[in-house]
């Protein structure tokens, strides 16, 4: 479970959270959705630790007694963030190395996330500007998930992928969150995007929570106008019906 | 691995063999300052120590100056160096109106320096006048000019403001010259030789003075300091080599007058003959002894400046990559850190050096010091600039993946800042071997040996024979690192780096 109670977070003058709080359920996928600037990623970051919020709580079940800084938490970034010196094998297991595995299980563990993902064997042997867009995102995936941690966080994951790629990656992650059961925040702007994954969805804007609630409660009880505005906004072919309607 | 650990011993292996030529019989060391007639009566006292066997000489020819020559002598870096009493009472004792050699003896006893008997020659400032002008007029002494009013002088700027120059000389003989120009000191040899002046002042043991056929007038009522050539060594020498030391006083004791220096000064300036050469001719030998092949002199000075170049870089890289990351990782030191190697750049390199003769000595150690502290700016800089611009989206996820401390910095943060870093120890390496040439002055070795020659004798040819091997060196070490850049820097970002192009 993660839970921010309160959260306030302000960079220089401008107010980035505005007295956020959330709750995230066990072994549930949650979406963040939002345009630029709404506060998404760095509710993200602060549940990572890279960030201190100004006022207010955060708590994340897999904290030890001690608490920060060591949070066993996975992180995907869009593009993927993965070290260009080394090869997808190495980035998958850095974790693993900096945690002290021996390396038969690192190579264990790398076998087993690849079959996971789906990635061709002789790709993990490519270096990072060798892979595709999909390809390096689910390399990125792997490294997340390396040391099998409770909580999975993924900001924009499939943010700078074609249409089709992010169609069939997807898919594949929906499966994936499915069989793993993990506790997911997934950060995203695109409206089907958070439809395809988010059995819950916290619409954000301007650092604060607008409406939180399944697809259908979005749809059919917008807390506000702009909660319509903003779910049609992005979907053009209805946008275009109504229009011509009129 | 195997590659970055043989490349750390064929370094070690040569670091071995600059240091292995030390050798068999005891050396004295015999220092010179950087000018002809040092250089030659250096190399007349060094042939004299080898022909009495005792000792084998060791060549710390060319010291920068007094200042540093001295200063060799008293810490004990060299064992000898000829030097002039006017110098020895005014720049060494700082006390001027010490004017006999016995004093001077007793003050630089108590110093642990020994003063030999004066050899018979006095360089100091001097009036020159043409042969046949001289016989006219019956020009003997500087008095004598008092007589001719009408005689044209022509001197150099320094002579002419000192008081111990014109104005001094003037009010002390009553001379009333009424036609007295500034001149370019090297331009009044051929103003007189040419007659357009009549009287220049000269330095009394110029090589020019024989081959112009110039007079020197006498200064019988001893104006002009003493400079009155005497060798200074350390008293050890002189108790534990008494053959040699005997040997010094008795074959340079008195024996070589004004003539005979401007004779051998005007060998190596005028006829471009080696200063061994013109020792030899002095010590009565038709050649000079086994002169030192070309070939390999210029192979221990390239061993000597290569072993300057690779100790002072290691040094700078061992210091500058600590420095660059901590600078990378505070950021309010930074600044003052840069600011502080910068300010370290600034320093002449000659003035760098000489601050670094009162700690270190002469020799190689002073110029490691100066050349490391050189070549820092360079690396700090770009170690600091390469770990702070990294994508701090890949620095960051080092945080998130549990990477701390030394992992960050090893696994991701050094290799990928790898080409700038490099870069900057490639600056610092070309840069070194530059800047090595200038240890020549603090006795430090290296190619820099041949430009100080160079410029002593004003031969370009010498300065050529110092100055090509350094920049071809450079441009070698420049590809040697190019070479480098393929084990240090991982193979990925090279490719990118290539495909970025």
């Amino acid at each position: 479970m993660i839970a921010l109670r309160h959260v306030t977070k302000r960079f220089g003058n401008r107010v980035a959270l505005d007295d956020i709080s959330l709750t995230v359920e066990p072994g549930r996928t949650h979406v963040l959705l939002g345009s630029s600037g709404s506060g998404k990623s760095t509710i993200l970051r602060i549940v990572l630790g890279l960030l201190r919020p100004d006022a207010g709580d955060v708590t994340v079940d897999t904290d030890s007694a001690a608490g920060p800084p060591t949070r066993h938490i996975g992180y995907v970034v869009q593009e993927g963030a993965l070290y260009p010196h080394l090869t997808a094998a190495r980035n998958v297991m850095l974790p693993a190395r900096a945690a002290g595995w021996s390396v038969e299980r690192q190579t264990a563990r790398l076998e087993a996330l690849a079959a996971l993902v789906e990635l061709e064997p002789e790709l993990i042997r490519r270096y990072p500007h060798e892979l595709s867009g999909g390809q390096a995102q689910r390399v990125s995936l792997m490294r997340a998930l390396m040391l099998d941690p409770p909580v999975l966080l993924l900001d924009e994951p499939l943010g700078a992928l074609d249409p089709i790629t992010r169609a069939s990656l997807q898919a594949q992650l929906v499966r994936i969150f499915g069989e793993l059961r993990k506790t997911v925040v997934l950060v995203t702007h695109d409206v089907r995007e958070a439809f395809v994954f988010g059995s819950v969805i916290t619409l954000l804007s301007h650092g604060r929570v607008v409406q939180q609630g399944t697809l259908a409660d979005l749809a059919q009880r917008p807390a506000d106008p702009f909660v319509s505005e903003f779910l049609s906004a992005q979907a053009p072919p209805l946008a275009m019906t109504r229009e011509l309607r009129r | 691995m195997t590659r970055r650990a043989s490349l750390a011993l064929a370094m070690l292996a040569l670091l071995l063999a600059a240091g292995a030529t030390r050798a068999e019989r005891p050396s004295l060391r015999v220092g010179s300052k950087s000018f002809t007639e040092s250089y030659i009566l250096a190399e007349i006292v060094a042939q004299i120590i080898d022909e009495t066997g005792e000792a084998r000489a060791e060549r710390r020819l060319g010291l920068g100056g007094t200042g540093l020559a001295w200063g060799a002598l008293a810490g004990g870096a060299i064992d000898i160096y000829p030097e002039y009493t006017g110098t020895i009472a005014q720049a060494i004792l700082k006390e001027p109106a010490l004017t006999s050699v016995g004093a001077m003896r007793a003050a630089l006893d108590a110093q642990g320096v020994v003063v030999s008997v004066p050899l018979g020659f006095d360089n100091t400032y001097a009036l020159a006048v043409r042969r046949d002008e001289a016989t006219r007029l019956g020009l003997r002494t500087i008095g004598d000019l008092a007589r001719h009013p009408g005689l044209r002088a022509a001197f150099d700027a320094g002579f002419l403001e000192r008081a111990d120059g014109w104005a001094g000389l003037r009010r002390h003989y009553g001379l009333r010259l009424t036609d007295v120009r500034i001149m370019e000191h090297a331009l009044t040899y051929p103003a007189l030789a040419a007659g357009r002046v009549d009287v220049i002042d000269v330095f009394s043991t110029d090589g020019r003075l024989a081959r112009l056929d110039l007079v020197l007038l006498a200064d019988d009522r001893r104006f002009f300091p003493d400079y009155t050539a005497v060798l200074l060594a350390r008293r050890a020498l002189a108790e534990n080599f008494p053959r040699t030391w005997a040997a010094l006083q008795r074959r340079l004791g008195g024996r070589i007058d004004n003539a005979t220096m401007a004779r051998l000064n005007a060998l190596a300036d005028l006829e471009r003959r080696s200063f061994a050469e013109a020792a030899a001719t002095f010590l009565g030998r038709t050649s000079a002894p086994p002169p030192r092949r070309r070939v390999g002199e210029l192979a221990t000075l390239t061993l000597e400046h290569l072993e300057l170049v690779a100790v002072s870089l290691a040094a700078a890289v061992l210091l500058g990559l600590p420095l660059g990351i901590l600078a990378a990782r505070r950021r309010r030191l930074a600044q003052a850190e840069l600011m502080g190697v910068g300010v370290l750049q600034t320093i002449p390199a000659l003035a760098l050096l000489s601050f670094m003769i009162p700690l270190f000595g002469i020799g190689q150690a002073p110029a490691l010091v100066a050349l490391s502290l050189y070549a820092l700016l360079p690396i700090v800089r770009t170690t600091h600039a390469g770990i702070s611009s990294l994508d701090p989206r890949l620095t960051e996820m080092t945080t998130v993946l549990g990477l701390r401390g030394w992992r960050r910095l090893a696994w991701i943060e050094l290799p990928l800042a790898s080409v700038t870093i490099m870069a900057g120890i490639k600056t610092s390496a070309v840069l070194t071997v530059g800047t090595a040439t200038l240890a020549a002055f603090v006795g430090g070795g290296g190619y820099g040996t041949l430009i100080v020659t160079g410029l002593a004798l004003n031969d370009v040819g010498t300065i050529l024979a110092g100055a090509i091997p350094a920049a071809m060196m450079a441009l070698l070490i420049h590809a040697a690192f190019e070479a480098l850049d393929r084990v240090v820097v991982p193979r990925a970002l090279r490719a990118a780096a290539s495909a970025a192009r």
